[in-house]
């Protein structure tokens, strides 16, 4: 996925989308649907405002600490059987996985959801070396019939209503066709039981890392997480840096605000800690685990101005209620992460020069900082990537000396009214020329502006 | 009392009638306006582009013209957010005109805000009629936090009925220079938020930022639509 970023098209991608009825209807349908739930969950939560700062002091303590945040884990994790691995970027911690599937001469391997191995495009990867991966969440084991990527960091597949579902399972499972989506789940489960049961490993990313017990935290509600974690012999999980909280006691904390902000849940169906390998005497878990931690550019991010970034719980609240993320879809941000969270994310992991048009998807209406879990600041942040556009040469020439003028007319009131008065004599010209849908939607200026009007 | 009026660049160029609303509304509670001539526009447009140079320009030209202790209205919940939070974050470098902008911060009123709290204007009656909705702008919502105000100034509309729109918090889709970068999206949270206006029955739909009010007007029109777009100062001056 790293290889095909589109984010330089976001204005065509997101045009396209526009025109797409049937992707917008799903979008709508979805982001509503789960920014209701979430306003409904949070209702019974009379402290969430403390709860809120609790968070983000809590993340902010970590990113303050991180390099012994992540020693602590691996001595700890280490300790309970598991074996850490740390990769610097993608290629590195793709190299690991196929080479740990490989030395053991994995066949197939059963996935649970994670972003990060979207990021790290580690399917592809895997699929070319001749091991095959099966998604075991729904929604990704759709977008993986389908050939897509997620379009939503919690749902993958909100851009896809059950009609198109069941249309795909029909062509690619040659089963009969349902819109049911009980019947959908049912086909899905019935082909997932039988890839459990054969994986030769399991692939997971995590929710949280708990630097104190060395343990991994997973919320899911599908129960596929459970079984990629424990019936394989042997697991894989990819997390990276910033996961970690400092000990268990940090996690009820985020219990209540990760699934109420995500999908409106009181809590997820599961809630899965694992610590270390299985022990003589359990009755499950894998027999061997390896952590491999991915950095992937995030200490240089922790470095910089926008670390608050990091604090990020991928919850998807900052896009569910996003008016830019709806209509354009997660897609159209051309890259694993969309929208505001995205936006700034994949900007700061990608870098400017391959991702600078999405600093402007946002209309800075600021619904995201509202629901923001762990208050990440993403109108200042966007702001500063904006700044960081122009200071790098990225925005363009027409701009920059329009920018020019408005820069003296705001500070000399003739040049500043002079403009106005060109600009009304010259009208139906600009009009004409500023386009329809950015000049035309401007009434016509006033033949008596206000400051005339008044002593 | 005396007030200094900010009047904003859209209502000078395009909007006019808002700015004599705004006067018409201060004179009759007794209020002094004084309008510092030479103003031209805050600054944001080319702050939220990422141009800070030209902003502070813009910053320090408001600085400038707006001296003294008296408070500072105007009919823009957008442009009293850009000076009220953005200008100190502009001059952190620059302590004589942090402590400049610090004070303008204090004294910057929009519109609803002043009237309500400042001169208790909800409490006035004024003559209203048809049914109303109401758009939520964004930066007067969530950077102001001035909710309740328009609201309670829209309750003293007598003969009006108020509809609550669906949604009213959610963007018109202007967003400054927004519009002009991605106006596919744009014209679509437009069209987006004229549907949830015209959803509402109302025959006028009103706010407290032109600029979505503009941007909701020009929705309507291309649906053909007849509903009356007016600033809520324009609602109350005509109701005098």
């Amino acid at each position: 996925m790293s290889e095909h970023q589109t984010s330089l098209n976001f204005r065509e991608n997101a045009a396209a989308a526009v025109q797409n009825d049937s992707l917008r209807a799903a979008m709508r349908n979805a982001a509503d649907t789960f920014g209701t739930r979430r306003a409904a969950a949070f209702s019974a939560i009379p402290d969430l405002e403390a709860l809120r700062d609790r968070a983000s002091e809590i993340r902010l303590k970590v990113l303050d600490n991180l390099p012994a945040y992540l020693e602590e884990f691996s001595v700890n994790a280490t300790r309970a059987g598991a074996t850490v691995h740390r990769a610097g970027d993608a290629a590195a911690a793709r190299e690991m996985i196929l080479a740990l599937l490989k030395e053991r001469g994995v066949r197939m391997a059963a996935k649970g959801k994670s972003m990060i191995s979207e990021e790290i495009g580690l399917n592809a990867h895997l699929q070319a070396a001749g091991i095959e991966v099966v998604e075991t969440d729904l929604g990704e084991y759709i977008i993986q019939l389908e050939g897509e990527t997620p379009s939503h960091i919690i749902v993958p597949a909100i851009h896809k209503n059950r009609q198109q579902v069941g249309k795909l399972f029909a062509e690619r499972l040659g089963v009969p066709y349902s819109e049911d989506p009980q019947v959908l789940t049912k086909i899905a489960r019935k082909v997932m039981r039988g890839k459990f049961m054969s994986a030769d490993a399991g692939i997971s990313g995590a929710n949280f890392a708990i630097a104190e017990s060395g343990s991994l935290v997973l919320f899911t509600n599908e129960g596929n997480g459970r079984m990629v974690t424990s019936v394989p012999p042997l697991h894989i999980a990819l997390i990276s840096v910033e996961k970690l909280l400092p000990s268990l006691a940090d996690l009820p904390t985020f219990i209540r605000l990760l699934p109420r902000s995500a999908t409106g849940q009181a809590i997820t169906s599961y809630l899965s800690l694992i610590t270390g390998t299985r022990k003589d005497g359990e009755a499950t878990g894998a027999r061997e685990l390896h952590i491999v931690i991915l950095d992937n550019g995030r200490s240089e991010i922790l470095a910089g101005e926008c670390r608050e970034m990091l604090k990020c719980i991928r919850c998807g609240a900052c896009m569910n209620v996003c008016p830019v993320y709806r209509t354009a879809g997660g897609h159209a941000y051309g890259w694993t992460y969309p929208g505001p969270m995205g936006m700034v994310l994949t900007t700061l992991l990608t870098g400017m020069k391959k991702s600078y048009p999405l600093v402007d998807a946002s209309t800075l209406c600021g619904a995201c900082v509202e629901v923001c879990p762990v208050r990440i600041p993403l109108v200042p942040l966007i702001l500063k990537l904006r700044e960081q556009k122009v200071r790098e040469g990225f925005s363009d020439t027409k701009e920059r000396l329009g920018m020019r003028f408005f820069g003296a007319a705001v500070t000399t009131p003739e040049l500043f009214y002079w403009g106005e008065r060109v600009s009304r004599l010259f009208w139906p010209l600009i009009r004409k020329l500023g386009g329809k849908n950015v000049a035309g939607r401007l009434p016509e200026p006033s033949g008596k502006p206000f400051h005339r009007r008044m002593p | 009392m005396r007030v200094q009026l900010f009047g904003t660049c859209m209502v000078d160029s395009f909007f006019p009638e808002v700015g004599d609303a705004t006067v018409r509304l201060l004179e009759h509670f007794g209020v002094e306006v004084m309008y510092p001539q030479g103003q031209t526009c805050c600054g944001q447009p080319a702050f939220n582009a990422g141009y800070r140079t030209e902003a502070r320009g813009a910053a320090e030209h408001f600085l400038s013209l707006f001296t003294g202790s008296d408070p500072i209205v105007t009919p823009s919940g957008s442009c009293a957010a850009m000076v009220k939070h953005h200008y100190p974050e502009l001059f952190h470098d620059s302590p004589h005109l942090l402590e400049k902008a610090k004070s303008v911060a204090l004294r910057v009123y929009e519109i609803s805000e002043f009237l309500v709290r400042k001169l208790r204007a909800h409490e006035t009656s004024y003559a209203g009629t048809g049914t109303l909705t109401y758009h939520s702008s964004c930066h007067l919502t969530r950077t102001l936090g001035v909710r309740e105000e328009p609201l309670q100034l829209i309750a003293a509309l007598q003969g009006t009925t108020f509809v609550a729109m669906p949604d009213a918090l959610r963007c018109c889709g202007f967003g400054g220079m927004f519009m002009a970068k991605l106006p596919e999206i744009s014209c679509a949270l437009a069209e987006e938020k004229a549907q949830s206006v015209i959803a509402t029955g109302a025959d006028t739909v009103t706010g407290c930022d032109s600029a979505c009010l503009m941007t909701i007007a020009d929705a309507l029109k291309r649906r053909g639509s007849s509903i009356r777009v007016a600033h809520l100062v324009q609602l109350l001056a005509e109701g005098l």
